[in-house]
This record gives structure tokens, C-alpha cells and sequence, in this order.
């Protein structure tokens, strides 16, 4: 019989002594110049689509909502991250300072559209609980497509559909409709995104092992029973889905950041898509699975490109051998002569 | 006034008349139960006195207080645990979690702890692992409080339904068919744990049960449903001697 | 008169919407599963056709029956060997898989016919019927998809409640495990299933594609997810409802595209898509499911 311990504290430390230790050895090729710029070029990216799988893996796997949307929530955050980092651009010089705030602010203001959307979608159930945040999705995606925001002497200027505002002299566009943003000052770093991933893991496991994370969880497995030992559905489902919108717009804002173009249709169905591949093929609430898929299926593109025209066809081929073998009975076998061999 | 009072209550689905003028007083640390064939509507009775089904009509107080109209959540937070007919288990979750997610109410911290483990928290989480070790060994489950709950055994799982209803401090207890599947030897020991968490926690208890002869050992007063109609009530030597009791259980 | 035109042009993308949302609902009645790679179905039935016409010659005609047993082939095919494994697994582990044959498709499409578009034509030529002195124009795709949309649903319509593998279909979308105990052979049930919806994709991919000519490897993923949305939105499983599902979208994309704003037509469809769900969270005529206590 299966025993708990993987909340074990040993287990824990352990986990992040590996990604502190990832990243060391990351950074010492950096260093010594053992890597492709194509792979350099992916540590953004990398720490971006990990924090995004945990985060969705918070609404997934620990809340079991499906969510097909969860791209709309970090091109939220990505956008207002630049709208922050462009208009604080003279009042805080300091590079790091800015992308943190703009960090913070991509995950409110993700947050916010969190509540916006989950408080009508949480009310639906399964399927169609999923085709509705796919309908939120789209509908972010295509308002950020039609979204004009200016900057000059003063102040914001925003408007839809098209641009309805003179800018002053000296002033800049700084989202341009379906043209998105250009010519912003990459402030990414791979160290500020692993910064953002420890915190993010940090702060969800946490989460997980409190009463917050029980009542969640209890709502997962069975809500009925958790109403009848006092806990709301409404409200820890809109809680964990909430926070799971912040950490994606944070991701966003992290993402964005390291190009200079963004445009809206960079978070589009697709990124929804992928990145909730990352959570299933990690493993529902597998906090870590989350983590070493997102990093494995980012890379794994880029280890294909010695077959450049049939890397993708290999991708999508390898997905399907994945997920047919994750739930095969060779797979029950094997693993159960691995427990006999532990015992 | 008893502690429970329940009063003209009905509730028809579309046409049907599930539940029809039933009502009950229920006397602070009474040991009741509530018998009848099967699809007499007991169960619905539950669902109605915890707020999962609203009654078309009729009222219900505890200790005075409306509890018609009122959500699940809240009705529990007044004092109202129950246990369900089908096992309703956090599956996933450990023996030890299942009963801490049931303390959510009794011992609580911030959001900012929880994401912090910072502040009480720890201390906080150590009072909850006490509480839920004490009520799990009552049930004779302490010694498997870290397996996961949907690898118990069922008798196991019945028990441990019990324990997270019971870790919710509840002033009336509602056990649904707490015996249904169980041989007559863990049937005896149910009955004897039923009685001690009585006594332990002063609960008022009303349950639902087929198995005569717990009924019989344990119930004070049981009360008598047929096609969601009261049929007899009083002490279980007057009830099950009643001709129309035996008429409605055994058929014309 | 406008309108007039707006409207017809939203009942010809309606009609199409529809026949994708059949093999949407049709599938997901019987496998309870979304079957993401549905509308990449539709871009393999669209270039089966573009070959057979512009490589070969053929008479468009005997290009849609190529396209329909290319891709009825494929659907069974599909079936067998990606989703009949996970008939037990999780929906979820359904539900990627089915994005990993959609990826498999496009990819495969685009290593074929490469990313440049292929300007599709017509099967039924480009000709229209002109009435009101020219104030109505009539396409003859557009009669032609209205058309098939129509016999599609007549015949699926008799299908399903006439013919034995009809009654067998709806059995095992009630309950599978007491159709299998009444005899009824399961899986051969879901591949004929797989089959016709798949055979359905290939002539809504020709009908899209002469309507709008432009032929890429994604060409099918945004009607797939509109189609799958016009299911839901129409109640998914039931098979009026796909059509209910499926104009509604149609017209209501043309409308919106016409009177308030070209760009965010998308929006107000996946807008009216959340309201209506919101109201009647089974669909428009979706079964009401209630658990028990």
C-alpha cells in the first residue's frame, strides 16, 4: 500500500537543492561558453513555461478544473508589464527594480482578470468549465490584438479598435494593436527567472501543505463532502484559480520581457495548449513533474533540431507514445517490479 | 424546546412528493434514529436538515436557529456534521489530511501563513495533527493515519467518515447507513464507537440504518418513514412492534 | 438587402460549422472525449481534394469522395491506434493525446504541402444566382454547402433512430457497459462513429475551402475550435443541437463581423458562447445532468 511521504521535509530541501544546483551548472556553461546560443536564448522561455505549468498545474491538478485559457492570463501579464516597465523607464532607472515591479504588477493585474473570469466560469462544471476558458482566451487575446496604449508628456493614452489619440511630441506607442509592442528594452534575465521560479515554487508549495491547500483539495476530491465539513466552493475554487491567474501573469510579464516584439497572437490556444501538456505529462498536482516537463519539452524541440523538418512531426509523435504508455499496463508492470525490488 | 426542531417539512421533486409534514424533536444528547424502507425518503431528510436539497416547505431550527435557506458551509459551521450513504472520502488525501480538512473551521490561519508558513502556522498545524491523532484513535485509525484514504479498507473508510464529520465539533451528528456493507462483528464495534463519541464529545446523534439490531442496541427513540410519511415513532419496543412498522418492512 | 446577404453569408458558415460539429458531438457522445484533432481532419479532407483537382484533373466530384474515404480511413485509423488504448484512461489523458494527433497532422501537412497557401478552387465553380436585380447574390457554394448541410442532418438524423447501428450508437452514448452486456459490439460502434464524423470533416474541409480558397495546415484548427464551441454552445451529444449550435455561430459571426467590428468578431461569438452557458450550463438543448446524494 501506497504511504505519504512526499510531503517528507528531507524530500522538500532536496528538490530544491537539484534546481539550485540546475541552475549553477547552467550558469557555469554560460560562463565557460558550452552552450548554443539557440539553448541560451531558451533560459528565459524555460523559467517562464515553468512557472506557467505549476501555476496551471494549481488549477488543474490541486483544483482539478480544466482550463483551456490559461495563455489569456499571461498575455494580460505580459502587456501590463510593459506598460509598467515603459512608463517607469525614467523614474526607476535600475534595471532589476523595474522588471520586479513590472513582475508585480503583470501578476495583479492577471490576478484581477482572475476573478473577472473565474467567478462566472466556476460555476460550470468539466467540459464545459474547460470550453469557456477557452472562450476567455480567445476573447483576451483578440481585445489585446485591437488595444492601442500610448505614453507622452501626458501621460497614458488608450484606446480600441483603432488609435483614437494624438500622441505629444516625443511620445512613443507603446501597444499598437495587432503590430503589439516593439523595440522594448529586454530586462529578462535568466537569473530574475530563476528567481521567479523559486519564489513561485516556494510560495504554491507552501500553499499546498496549509489549510488553504487541504480545503482546495478537498473541493478536487469531493465537493460535496468538503461543503458538509464547512468549507465554501466558491470560495477556494476562485481562490486557488485566482492565485494561479497571478502566477501566470507574472510568467507573462517574465516571458514578455525577454523579446523586444510581442504581439497578442504569441499567447494564443497553442500556448494554452503546451503548456497544459507540461502539467499532464508531469503529472497532475506533481509540483515538480511540472517543472521537470516544462523544462525537458522546452529544451526538446531544440535537441531535435538536428532533424529540422521533422523535429515537430517528432514531438507530436513522442506526446502520443508518452501519454499511451503513461497509461498502459506495461507501465503498471514495470513499476510494480520496481516497488517489489524497493521492498 | 428540543434541541432539534423539525416541523411540517416537504420537499417534492417536479411531481413528487419525496418528503411529506415530517416532524421531529430531537433533545440535546438523544441517540436517534431514523428507519423506513428503501426510497422512504431518510436520506433526503438529511439532505434537507444540511442544506444540500432547500425544502419546499416546513421549517428547521437548531437550537433555535433557521437553518432553511442556508448553505452547506454555513449550516455546518452552526453545528451540523454528517456522514453520506455513499463513502464521500478525500480520496487522495491521507487518513490524517481528511480529518485536518475537516478542523478548517476549528483552528484557523491567514492566506499569508499559508503561503508563508510563516507566523502560527506551525504551531497552528502541530495543534491541528494532535487533534485529528486523537480523534482518529477513538476510531482505531491513528496507526494509519498517513496511508491514502481510498486504499482503507471500507469498513476503515466508514470509520473514518465518522472521524472527519466528528473533527468538525459538531453539536448533532448525522450518520447515513453507518453500518451498510460491514459484517455483524465490526457492526458490534461500530455500535460500541458510536456510543463513546457520545459520551466523549457530547453529540446529539440521529442515523439512518437497515441493521435492525443496531437499531435496537442503540437508538433511544427512532422515528419511522414510509413513502416520505411518518409512519410510527417512539422507543424502538413500541416501534418495532407496531403491526404497520412490520407491515411496511415486510410488505402485505 | 444587406442584411439579407449578411444573413445567408452566416447560414452558409453556419452550415459548415455545423457538419464539423457533428462529428464533434457525434464523437463525444459515444467516446466521451473532445477529439482536439477533429479539425485538422478537415484540412487533410480540403487538400485530398486540392490534389485530385489540381494535380490530377479529376472532376471535383470525385475529389470529395476521395477526401471522404481518405479522411474516413484516417478518422478509424486515428481511433485504433491513439485513442482505442485509453478507452479506460482519464479524459485528460484523452484529451492531450488527441492534441498530439492534431500537432501529428498539422505537421505532417506541413512537411507535404509545406506552409505556403494553396489557392483552393471551388467544386462547384464560382458562379452565383443573382435576384432582386442584383440586390441578392446567391453563391452557388453557398446553395451547395446549405444543401448538403441539410441532407447531412435528414440522413443522420434517419440513421440514428432507424438503422440498427443507429440504435446501437445511442446505446452505447446512454451507457456503455450495459450496451456491451445487451450485445452490442462497442468498439466496432465507436469506429463506425469515428468514421462518419471524419467522413463528415472531409466535406465540410471542400465545402470551407470553396467558400474561403485559402489552403494552409492550420486551416482547419480555428473552424475545429468554433465547430467544437457550436457543439457545446447547441448542447454536445445531441445531434439537433450541433445544427442549432453550429448556425447560431455562424450567423452571428457574420453579423457581428458586418455591423460592430471585423476584428473582434471572434470575441462577441466566445462572448455569446459564455452567456449562453451561463443561462443553460447544459446548452441550448443539452441533457441536464444532476449528481445524486
Amino acid at each position: 500500500m501506497k504511504k505519504l511521504f512526499s510531503a517528507d521535509r528531507r524530500d522538500y530541501i532536496l528538490s530544491f537543492g537539484i534546481v539550485i544546483a540546475a541552475f549553477a551548472i547552467v550558469q557555469a556553461m554560460i560562463l565557460t561558453g558550452n552552450i548554443t546560443s539557440s539553448l541560451k536564448g531558451q533560459l528565459v522561455p524555460i523559467c517562464a513555461y515553468i512557472v506557467m505549468a505549476v501555476s496551471l498545474n494549481l488549477t488543474v491538478g490541486v483544483l482539478g478544473e480544466l482550463s483551456l485559457g490559461h495563455a489569456g492570463f499571461m498575455s494580460v501579464g505580459a502587456f501590463t508589464g510593459i506598460v509598467v516597465t515603459t512608463v517607469l523607464a525614467d523614474a526607476v532607472p535600475l534595471a532589476p527594480l523595474r522588471l520586479a515591479l513590472a513582475i508585480a504588477v503583470g501578476g495583479l493585474f492577471a490576478g484581477v482578470a482572475g476573478v473577472i473570469v473565474g467567478v462566472p466560469v466556476l460555476r460550470l462544471k468539466g467540459d464545459y468549465l474547460a470550453i469557456v476558458t477557452l472562450a476567455f482566451g480567445q476573447i483576451i487575446m483578440n481585445i489585446v490584438n485591437v488595444l492601442y496604449i500610448g505614453l507622452d508628456e501626458n501621460g497614458l493614452h488608450f484606446s480600441l479598435l483603432e488609435q483614437k489619440f494624438e500622441l505629444a511630441e516625443g511620445g512613443k506607442m507603446v501597444i499598437n494593436g495587432p503590430i503589439g509592442v516593439s523595440g522594448v528594452s529586454k530586462l529578462s534575465t535568466f537569473t530574475a527567472g530563476f528567481v521567479l521560479v523559486l519564489v513561485t515554487l516556494f510560495l504554491i508549495l507552501n500553499l499546498m501543505h496549509s489549510r488553504t491547500g487541504r480545503a482546495v483539495m478537498s473541493v478536487r476530491d469531493n465537493a460535496i463532502a468538503a461543503e458538509s465539513i464547512g468549507i465554501s466552493i466558491t470560495r477556494y475554487k476562485l481562490l486557488a484559480f485566482v492565485v494561479s491567474a497571478v502566477f501566470a501573469g507574472m510568467a507573462g510579464a517574465l516571458y514578455a520581457m525577454n523579446y523586444s516584439t510581442v504581439t497578442a497572437a504569441k499567447f494564443d490556444f497553442n500556448t494554452s495548449i503546451l503548456v497544459l501538456v507540461f502539467v499532464v505529462l508531469g503529472g497532475l498536482g506533481n509540483i515538480w513533474g511540472s517543472v521537470i516537463a516544462a523544462a525537458l519539452l522546452t529544451v526538446l524541440p531544440e535537441l531535435l533540431r538536428a532533424v529540422n523538418d521533422y523535429r515537430m512531426l517528432l514531438y507530436a509523435i513522442l506526446l502520443i507514445v508518452m501519454m499511451l504508455f503513461n497509461n498502459s499496463k506495461l507501465k503498471e508492470r514495470l513499476l510494480a517490479r520496481g516497488r517489489k525490488e524497493v521492498e | 424546546m428540543a434541541m432539534l426542531e423539525v416541523t411540517q417539512l416537504g420537499i417534492s421533486f417536479g411531481g413528487l412528493r419525496a418528503v411529506d409534514s415530517l416532524t421531529m424533536h430531537i433533545e440535546k444528547g438523544a441517540l436517534a434514529g431514523l428507519i423506513g424502507p428503501n426510497g422512504a425518503g431518510k436520506t433526503t431528510v438529511f439532505n434537507m436538515l444540511t442544506g444540500v436539497y432547500r425544502p419546499t416547505d416546513g421549517g428547521i431550527r437548531l437550537d433555535g436557529e433557521n437553518l432553511i435557506g442556508k448553505a452547506p458551509h454555513d449550516i455546518c459551521k452552526l453545528g451540523v456534521a454528517r456522514t453520506f450513504q455513499n463513502i464521500r472520502l478525500f480520496s487522495k488525501l491521507s487518513v490524517l489530511d481528511n480529518v485536518k480538512t475537516a478542523l478548517h473551521n476549528e483552528i484557523g490561519y491567514t492566506l499569508a501563513e499559508s503561503l508563508l508558513h510563516l507566523g502560527s502556522y506551525r504551531k497552528k498545524e502541530r495543534e491541528m495533527d494532535a487533534r485529528a491523532l486523537d480523534i482518529l484513535k477513538v476510531f482505531g485509525l491513528d496507526g494509519k493515519s498517513r496511508f491514502i484514504a481510498a486504499n482503507l479498507p471500507y469498513g476503515q473508510q466508514r470509520k473514518l467518515e465518522i472521524a472527519r464529520a466528528l473533527a468538525t465539533n459538531p453539536k448533532l451528528l448525522l450518520l447515513d447507513e453507518p453500518a451498510a456493507g460491514m459484517n455483524p462483528q465490526e457492526t458490534g464495534e461500530l455500535m460500541e464507537t458510536i456510543q463513546l463519541v457520545r459520551e466523549k464529545y457530547g453529540v446529539t446523534v440521529l442515523l439512518i440504518e437497515h441493521d435492525m439490531k443496531l437499531v435496537a442496541g442503540i437508538c433511544e427513540y427512532l422515528y419511522v418513514l414510509n413513502f416520505g410519511r411518518e409512519l410510527a415513532q417512539g422507543t424502538p419496543a413500541e416501534v418495532l412492534n407496531d403491526p404497520e412498522v412490520v407491515t411496511a418492512y415486510l410488505g402485505e | 438587402m444587406a442584411f439579407l446577404n449578411n444573413l445567408i453569408s452566416g447560414i452558409s458558415l453556419g452550415s459548415v460549422y455545423a457538419i464539423i460539429a457533428l462529428g464533434y458531438t457525434m464523437v463525444y457522445g459515444i467516446a466521451k472525449m473532445l477529439n482536439f484533432a477533429h479539425g485538422d481532419v478537415i484540412m487533410v479532407g480540403a487538400y485530398v481534394s486540392f490534389c485530385t483537382t489540381s494535380y490530377l484533373d479529376l472532376p471535383p466530384l470525385l475529389s470529395i469522395v476521395l477526401a471522404v474515404l481518405v479522411c474516413t480511413a484516417l478518422g478509424v485509423v486515428i481511433e485504433r491506434l491513439a485513442y482505442k488504448p485509453l478507452r479506460e484512461a482519464a479524459s485528460l489523458a484523452v484529451l492531450i493525446t488527441a492534441i498530439g494527433v492534431s500537432y501529428f497532422l498539422q505537421n505532417a501537412a506541413l512537411l507535404l504541402w509545406t506552409a505556403n497557401p494553396k489557392s483552393f478552387t471551388s467544386v462547384v465553380g464560382n458562379g452565383s444566382i443573382s435576384l432582386f436585380d442584383g440586390g441578392l447574390i446567391v453563391s452557388h457554394i453557398t446553395l451547395a454547402t446549405v444543401a448538403a448541410c441539410i441532407v447531412i442532418m435528414v440522413a443522420l438524423t434517419l440513421f440514428t433512430s432507424k438503422t440498427k447501428m443507429g440504435t446501437a450508437m445511442r446505446a452505447v452514448s446512454e451507457d456503455k457497459g450495459a450496451a456491451q452486456l445487451m450485445g452490442i459490439n462497442v468498439n466496432t460502434t465507436i469506429s463506425v462513429t469515428f468514421a462518419i464524423g471524419s467522413a463528415l470533416a472531409a466535406v465540410a474541409g471542400v465545402l470551407l475551402c470553396s467558400a474561403y480558397p485559402l489552403l494552409v495546415p492550420t486551416t482547419g484548427s480555428m473552424p475545429g475550435i468554433k465547430a467544437f464551441t457550436a457543439a457545446v454552445f447547441g448542447g454536445i451529444g445531441s445531434i439537433p443541437g450541433a445544427l442549432v449550435g453550429g448556425l447560431m455561430l455562424g450567423i452571428i459571426e457574420i453579423m457581428s463581423r458586418a455591423y460592430i467590428s471585423m476584428q473582434l468578431s471572434d470575441a462577441i461569438v466566445f462572448a455569446v458562447l459564455i452567456v449562453v452557458l451561463l443561462v443553460k450550463p447544459d446548452g441550448l438543448l443539452g441533457k441536464r445532468r444532476n449528481e445524486k446524494v
